[in-house]
């Protein structure tokens, strides 16, 4: 027995951070288990799901769009619909958008470019699940690497998600075309992030920047929480 | 019946893709406004008759086929 809550990342053909998110997770006290897309059911006593980063079926059609209809992604939405936590990173940020577990869609970048560098991003409200470890206004160092991370809403579906406090991460900068300069969004209920930088990566000083371990940590928190409560 | 769905970004969606393609064919020396990219999907299928297999043809394009959010859709039913 461990106490260690289970995180489940769920790996989809073209999923390429689903290791680096395991490493990461158990780095800060949870227990990954990595799960594959075609299945139907989440691990027993699974406290948090990942959606990792990559490219999922080939970015075909839309990024995420058939990630979005996995069987894998049927058990996700009970898991959200119950109130557990789901954490989408990049390509989990757009198949969450897809899946309509999100508001708003992610579009190709401003520039054309595939961006690869840190990026800043600063804590819009830090009374999320996922931001709780954060001061609010604090900026934190994490990488992008992507190419369509442009999030797009209309106008008046972002002044009504920010002043209920959805908007939780936003760049310090015009960094990819993002509406709003928008990096991470939760969804109402407040149990669903999705958000283009790699927390992930961004664990270890040595990489340059822990500043991620203060998003993921905040999910393992979150884990534990929701399994104690389910018990 | 075969379906021919054609999806476009939305009016007043930014479209990079068309914008690059638009700077090429003006460096080609063609003088050209806007350009928009969108995509052709070609789907077989079974259908009593036309209205059923529109009827079908719109929800596959609501669950997947395109992303009402940012795309448009336009369906061409051919009987065949």
């Amino acid at each position: 027995m461990t106490d260690r809550p289970v995180v489940a990342v769920v790996q989809f053909p073209g999923s390429n951070d689903d290791r680096d998110a395991a490493w990461a997770l158990g780095a800060l006290g949870a227990d990954p288990v990595l799960v594959w897309h075609d299945e139907e059911e989440l691990p027993a006593a699974t406290g948090a799901v990942v959606l990792p980063g990559g490219f999922s079926y080939g970015d075909y059609l839309r990024c995420g769009a058939i990630a979005s209809v996995a069987p894998a992604m049927d058990a996700v939405r009970r898991f959200a619909a119950s109130g557990g936590p789901v954490l989408g990173i990049c390509n989990g940020f757009q198949i969450l958008c897809e899946a309509r577990l999100l508001p708003g869609a992610l579009r190709p970048n401003r520039q054309l470019e595939f961006l690869c560098e840190d990026a800043v991003v600063r804590v819009e409200s830090a009374d999320s699940l996922f931001t709780r470890r954060c001061l609010p206004g604090q900026e934190l160092v994490l990488p992008v690497k992507h190419g369509e991370g442009a999030w797009h809403a209309d106008e008046g579906q972002l002044v009504q998600l920010a002043a209920r406090g959805q908007i939780v991460l936003r760049y310090t900068d015009d960094l990819n075309g993002s509406l709003g300069n928008v990096a991470g969004v939760v969804n109402e209920a407040g149990n669903v992030l999705g958000l283009m930088p790699h927390p992930e990566h961004a664990v270890d000083p040595l990489l340059g920047s822990a500043d991620g371990g203060l998003l993921l940590a905040a999910l393992v928190d979150a884990a534990a929480e929701y399994v104690l409560a389910a018990a | 019946m075969r379906a021919t769905v054609l999806v476009r970004p939305k009016d007043g969606i930014l479209d990079p893709q068309g914008e690059a393609v638009q700077g090429s064919l003006r460096k080609l020396g063609f003088d050209v406004g806007s350009v928009r990219v969108g995509r052709v999907i070609d789907v077989e299928l079974e259908a009593a008759d036309q209205r059923t297999a529109r009827e079908q043809v719109e929800r596959m394009c609501s669950e997947l086929l395109a992303n009402p959010l940012i795309e448009s859709v336009d369906i061409e039913l051919l009987d065949s």
